[in-house]
């Protein structure tokens, strides 16, 4: 286990020696302390290490993530785990917004509520929020899956393509080209496994409705120029 | 008594052109704007309107073909640990894969390379192809994201950050269904066969505050080693790059409204932006007032078509330009030879700009394998190197006449203008008299 204080460690230090592990490096736990907010922390890791932050994060904490485990012990600025590719981030407390923006693969779990614009242009990764979130998330959403235990602000979803959302509590307002649909076999089984692995007990896949995209807005018809 | 009235001869608006008449009638037979590729085809002031003066007696040129005039150019030496030096000034633009043929990538690659210079990815992401046969990559970090991946970032030379494009400044893109083939859609996380929307706005920042941050991000991922640009459209010049500096960047992209598009409404191609010519001094001008001209490299693009362009943009001070258009109609775009298609397609060589179609028969705006498999990239690629030499000859060429052992020392001082409007924007006299006029403010 090595400890990285960034109050004595520069970021660029310690994002060069997370750089530096690879695939069966020896050095596979990280904690890293004094994070104060600071931004790009964590960034572009490519190995299978874990790291715990222990504190508060700044913008893009873990961005683009590979292969990584990396978690927040406190809460992350805007755009944590954006275009994350694989591996895992959790973020014990609230995220800002654009969390797991363009993520194309692994798992973001966030404990606390996301803000506006969680999961936009999603292309492939699972986000599970235990709490609320914020306006305008999973808009343009391509593929993955969103799972939220509390409530949606307004315009989920908006001109979504084929990514899936599943909210527990209420949705203020679904986008354009966002409806409700069916859950059916397939869904409990796909959101009850993504619960385990985001580590959510006593929560059962048949409390939440799933959305998704009506597929109205896929080719362009003037008919339908209001809902742009 | 009879009046003889006699016939006039019948007399067209030039308010109501044929083009503007056809406009009205397809607009109301289909209910939908005009999308087409290309940049702006109206008639807007321009390098054409300026003029270099020579040497003369208080300057002495240079020896045609015995004295050196050096073209190269070092990009991104303000803070990447990996600046890339071009042997030309003279870059290819950001053309994505998906509005152009694997193709047509492949021979932008192998045709920069010929001739020492950079081509760029663009809105869909990196094929091998290209890597493959690019010297020097630029890799476009675009709102879109498609594609986007930290491996090819790692493959890249430098990474450019697009804010905007001369064509459509504020504008996102577009790629039609008809374009998505297998490949373009799995690039792009996206089911086949449906139009493909690239969003305006980066989706995780918003305005020079974030893009300090993110330019940040960029740099720590890829261990601060690649240059990065950051790509405006043709809007504020002057403000818009000395926020781009602001916010950390190596080299700034001005693309004019000339520029460029795969895919974009006609109305936004014609009426949004500033002309290439009235873009460049405010931008020099922001870099200098922040002392920053030649630390931070300024390339120009927007309707550059050859060698004298390349010395006017550079005579005004910027240290590159880029090319787009006239890369694809080096490979083979909108050529004669192919006319009876392009009839079948209701137009005529040197106009189509159906890009968004995919119907090119020239087989570079396509993703159609049999029309693409006609465009050899071997042979493209060796058309592209030969226009870039003639270009750098050129460029050259006049350099040597003003005096000046490398094109970077061309000056303002070297050019008047022939217009009132050219010279205002351009910022050198009208020729024959000392006047600027438009002077007094940014
Ligand atoms: C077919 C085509 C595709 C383009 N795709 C992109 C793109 O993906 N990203 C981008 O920033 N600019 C794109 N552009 C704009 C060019 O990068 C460049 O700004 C423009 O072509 C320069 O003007 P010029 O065509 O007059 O040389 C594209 C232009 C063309 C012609």
């Amino acid at each position: 286990m090595r400890t990285v204080d960034l109050a004595r460690t520069s970021l660029r230090e310690l994002n060069a020696e997370l750089h530096r592990q690879t695939e069966g490096a020896n050095e596979t736990g990280f904690v890293v302390l004094n994070p104060r907010g600071g931004h790009a922390i964590a960034v572009g890791i490519d190995a299978p290490v874990d790291v715990q932050i222990k504190g508060s994060v700044g913008y893009y904490c873990a961005g683009m993530n590979k292969k990584a485990s990396v978690t927040v012990h406190g809460s992350a600025g805007p755009g944590v785990a954006e275009n994350m590719m694989s591996g895992r981030v959790v973020v014990m407390g609230d995220a800002s917004q654009y969390a797991g923006a363009t993520g194309r693969g692994g798992l973001l779990v966030i404990e606390g509520n996301a803000s506006s614009r969680c999961g936009i242009s999603m292309k492939g990764i699972d986000i599970v929020v235990r709490g609320n979130i914020g306006h305008m998330s999973a808009f343009m959403a391509q593929s993955g899956n969103l799972v939220v235990l509390g409530d949606a602000g307004d315009a989920l979803g908006d001109s979504i393509y084929e990514a899936r959302l599943f909210v527990r509590g209420k949705v203020k307002r679904l986008g354009a080209d966002c409806i409700e649909k069916e859950m059916r076999a397939e869904h409990h089984e796909a959101l009850a496994k993504l619960l385990e692995a985001a580590g959510i007990r006593g929560v059962a896949s048949t409390e939440f409705r799933r959305y998704g995209s009506a597929r109205k807005l896929y080719n362009f018809n003037i008919d339908n120029a209001d809902a742009y | 008594m009879t009046y003889h009235n006699p016939p006039t001869t019948p007399r067209f608006s030039s308010t109501f052109d044929a083009y503007t008449l056809s406009e009205i009638r397809r607009a109301a037979a289909t209910g939908i704007y005009d999308i087409r590729g290309g940049g702006a085809k109206r008639k807007i002031p321009h390098f054409d309107d300026l003029l270099f003066l020579g040497a003369s007696m208080s300057r002495y040129p240079l020896e045609g073909y015995r004295e050196k005039c050096g073209t190269n150019v070092v990009l991104g030496s303000r803070f990447a640990k990996k600046p890339v030096e071009l042997k030309i000034p003279i870059t290819i633009a950001g053309m994505s894969f998906g509005s152009l043929s694997a193709q047509a990538k492949e021979a932008l690659g192998r045709g920069a390379s010929i001739a020492g210079t950079s081509t760029t990815t663009g809105d869909g992401g990196m094929t091998p192809e290209e890597r493959g046969q690019s010297k020097t990559l630029v890799y476009q970090y675009l709102p879109s994201r498609y594609g986007m991946n930290p491996d090819d970032l790692r493959k890249a030379d430098c990474i450019e950050v697009v804010v905007g494009q001369g064509a459509k400044p504020g504008g996102g893109g577009m790629l039609l269904g008809q374009k998505i083939s297998d490949r373009v859609a799995e690039m792009r996380n996206l089911p086949k066969g449906i139009d493909q929307r690239s969003a305006c706005r980066h989706p995780d920042w918003t305005g020079p505050d974030d893009l300090e941050i993110k330019i940040m991000e960029l740099r720590e991922i890829t261990d601060w080693e690649k240059p990065i640009y950051v790509k405006i459209g043709g809007a504020r010049p002057y403000y818009d790059v000395a926020l781009a500096v602001k916010a950390g960047a190596d080299v700034v992209v001005v693309d004019g409204m000339q520029g460029g598009t795969a895919a974009t409404q006609e109305v936004f191609i014609e009426h949004v932006g500033q002309p290439t010519l009235a873009c460049i001094r405010p931008a020099v001008q922001a870099l200098q007032d922040l002392g920053m001209h030649r630390k931070v490299q300024l390339v120009v693009s927007g309707g550059i078509r050859n060698g004298a362009d390349v010395a006017k943009a550079l005579a005004l001070g910027a240290d590159a330009v880029a090319i787009g258009t006239a890369a694809l109609v080096a490979l083979g775009d909108n050529d004669p030879a192919l006319e009876p298609e392009y009839k079948k397609l209701n137009t005529t060589a040197g106009a189509y700009d159906d890009w968004h179609e995919g119907q090119d028969p020239a087989g570079i705006t396509t993703q159609t394998p049999e029309l693409a498999a006609r465009l050899d990239p071997v042979r493209a690629g060796r058309r592209l190197a030969n226009y870039l030499k003639v270009m750098t000859l050129e460029a050259q060429t006049i350099a040597r006449a003003a005096g000046h052992n490398h094109v970077h020392n061309l000056e303002p001082e070297d050019l008047c203008a022939l217009t009132i409007e050219a010279a205002a924007m351009a910022r050198v006299p009208l020729a024959g008299t000392s006047w600027i006029p438009g002077q007094g403010g940014v």
